[in-house]
């Protein structure tokens, strides 16, 4: 896909590729624990080092995500979060930030905004990307056709279960970079990396070019690094929220920022 | 009206398909395979029907109901009794047919939802005849006002689940459920308790539930020689309203109602009818009427009836509404309640106020019409379940 090739995300992933480097990509819940505190968490971890930006759109029922991810939904959605405000909030958050941005949410948000007005505002707020967890390739044709219109990428999953026929179709829709998620389960931290993770990412690479980035259950500098030996980028998302829930009201975005320090260098700074 | 329903992407017109995690894919395709393989096996077939017939307790009766008719002045009410059924409602019958499908895929687990724990308890029954093991999600709220359903699940040997988060009711289960599936894939099957969710659940709820419509066809030709005037029952989810209403469906002559929870007022949060106040959206996998608000968020529902408080519908009646081909109204908290009593003093009776909101329907109705006129009610449950909220109802 021509868009894709020069795409901010593509462009990233090909610096880091030449730089020899690795990616960490950082997931956060918008609105957590309110918009402007995610204005601030964001501009603090593009400056400690993440390379790409998920950023979660809150929703009622977040049935792919465990307790973690579940309570950042409900402080944000408590706090007035919503598709709209969050699109309206990016435009700015956006001018104060360098790394990608991927709009990370259900499908029922979008399609009650109306996928092309969806894809028209989230290009206009300089979104890069779109992941929408409970949106599978056979289902997408629409949703397709409205954000690759306006340019943006889609991400799709790809799963331990997905068979190669599943995984070569989640590559070939998919464009920025390739998401495989490490086991089966909800989004969470866990101490161990699921054995299944090497051999699937092997499946992928032996059908797409994309990057490859890995996530679900990657919680500290350690685990990233085995992520990074084998795919382009890790991501860290429960591992983020959770330092959110727990730092931000005492550190501020700084605490957030020296967090994704730690995780991207393995030292994080006596702040935290 | 495009038969048959749905088409190869599970869609009913325009509603249903899949819409679930990746992770959730490969366990539907193999549960798709295991169901298109069963329903082409006789054998699958002759152990359903022996234990619907042998276990279950079927056929179940079709009653007239003659001292509420003659109380009405109208038309004559006729009973489906499912509340007969082995666990007292019409939910062990897609149990049953679904636990067969578990043992042929060789899973050892069973997880389910339920709301009024109807479903739960049928799917413990099933775990315990089968030697599975059994997880049932249910939300606090409805642990508390459904207790006796726990107590009857734990007694069979299944793991109540409570559920905490968001409304505590049906929908939080379901979500705590696709949780616990797309953790288990491999040795758990998800027995979801409605026409709900993704492509095959709805039609293949359906499947099992038809044997409803089909006795009920043959009791009132064999009691009256002619068709019913029109079917009614409630809707949830809508298993047992499609259960009756399937085999009906080319008969023009026959009219259909469903009825949805119209709980405390038809303001957003006070009910539970998608079809007065929702409108098309994905919620567990389906695309199909969906109580939101304007940012595409699952509104709160309420409704006296744990079975029926649910902020989505199957998408097959999303297509019969759309067509037209079936009527949905509403029925309020305090005319189910009312219902539930007239039908127990009338009949010796004693409804799940799910089934009540078809009977006061029935009720509504019966008495504008012509004595020839037949309504055939789907009694869908019983309603011991309910004792404690006709309780504090201070109906007793």
């Amino acid at each position: 896909m021509t868009v894709a090739s020069s795409s901010r995300l593509s462009i990233r992933f090909s610096e880091l590729t030449q730089r020899g480097e690795k990616g960490l990509v950082v997931y956060l819940t918008a609105g957590d624990p309110s918009l402007d505190a995610t204005g601030e968490i964001l501009q603090a971890i593009d400056q400690a080092g993440a390379d790409v930006i998920e950023l979660g759109i809150p929703f009622s029922d977040p049935l792919a995500d465990g307790p973690v991810i579940q309570r950042a939904s409900e402080r944000a959605l408590k706090a007035g979060t919503t598709l709209r405000n969050v699109l309206a909030s990016l435009e700015d958050w956006r001018k104060a930030i360098q790394a990608p941005v991927v709009l990370f949410s259900y499908y029922n948000p979008i399609l009650q905004y109306g996928l092309t007005a969806f894809a028209r505002q989230a290009r206009a707020a300089g979104a890069d990307g779109v992941l929408v967890v409970d949106l599978t390739p056979e289902e997408a044709d629409p949703y397709l056709k409205a954000v690759r219109q306006e340019g943006l990428d889609t991400i799709f999953l790809a799963s331990p279960t997905s068979s190669a026929e599943r995984l070569q179709r989640a590559a070939a829709t998919s464009s920025g970079f390739l998401y495989l998620v490490s086991r089966t389960g909800v989004t969470g931290e866990q101490k161990e990396l699921a054995a299944t993770l090497v051999p699937l990412i092997q499946r992928a690479r032996a059908v797409t070019p994309l990057p490859i980035a890995v996530g679900f259950g990657i919680s500290n500098p350690q685990q990233v690094r085995r992520v990074q030996q084998f795919a382009e980028a890790a991501v860290v998302g429960s591992a983020v929220v959770h330092a959110i829930e727990e730092r931000f009201s005492t550190g501020g975005a700084r605490a957030i920022g020296d967090f994704v320090q730690w995780l991207k260098h393995g030292t994080e700074s006596e702040a935290a | 009206m495009p038969q048959p329903w749905p088409d190869a992407a599970g869609r009913f017109g325009e509603f249903g398909g899949r819409f679930v995690p990746e992770t959730l894919m490969s366990p539907i395709e193999e549960l798709q395979r295991a169901y298109l393989e069963a329903q082409a096996d006789a054998a699958f077939h002759r152990e359903f029907k022996r234990l619907l017939k042998d276990f279950a307790g079927r056929p179940t009766p079709l009653y007239h109901a003659r001292r509420l008719s003659d109380r009405l002045g109208g038309a004559q009410i006729f009973l489906k009794r499912e509340d007969l059924l082995h666990t007292g409602a019409h939910k062990i019958n897609n149990c049953l047919g679904q636990g067969l499908l578990a043992r042929r895929m060789g899973k050892t687990r069973l997880i389910a939802e339920t709301g009024a724990g109807q479903h739960g308890v049928a799917t413990a029954t099933v775990a315990a005849m089968f030697g599975l093991e059994c997880c049932v999600y249910m939300g606090e709220e409805d642990m508390a006002r459904q207790a006796p359903n726990v107590f009857r699940m734990r007694l069979l040997g299944a793991q109540v689940v409570p559920v905490g988060s968001g409304s505590k009711t049906l929908k939080d289960a379901i979500n705590e459920a696709m949780r616990d599936w797309v953790t288990n894939v491999s040795n758990t099957h998800y027995l979801m308790g409605s026409v709900l969710g993704p492509h095959p659940y709805p039609v293949m709820v359906r499947e099992f539930q038809r044997v409803i419509g089909q006795e009920a066809r043959r009791q009132i030709m064999d009691m009256v020689g002619r068709l019913p005037d029109v079917l009614l029952a409630c809707v949830g989810g809508g298993s047992n309203s499609i259960g009756l209403f399937y085999d009906f469906i080319p008969d023009a002559g026959v009219k259909m109602v469903g009825i949805e929870a119209g709980g405390r007022s038809l303001q957003l949060g006070d009910h539970a009818a998608r079809f007065a106040g929702g409108k098309p959206g994905v919620l567990h996998g389906t695309y199909t009427y969906v109580l939101q608000n304007e940012d595409g968020l699952i509104a709160p529902t309420h409704s006296i009836s744990a079975g029926l408080d649910y902020p989505a519908i199957g998408p097959e009646h999303a297509a019969l509404f759309r067509s037209g081909r079936v009527e949905y109204t509403q029925v309020g908290d305090a005319e189910a309640l009312a219902a539930a009593r007239e039908l127990s003093r009338t009949e010796g009776i004693i409804p799940a106020l799910e089934s009540a909101h078809a009977v006061a329907e029935a009720m509504r109705r019966a008495p504008r019409m012509g004595r020839e006129t037949i309504l055939l009610v789907n009694l869908s449950g019983r309603g011991d379940k309910d004792l404690g909220i006709f309780q504090s109802a201070g109906i007793l």
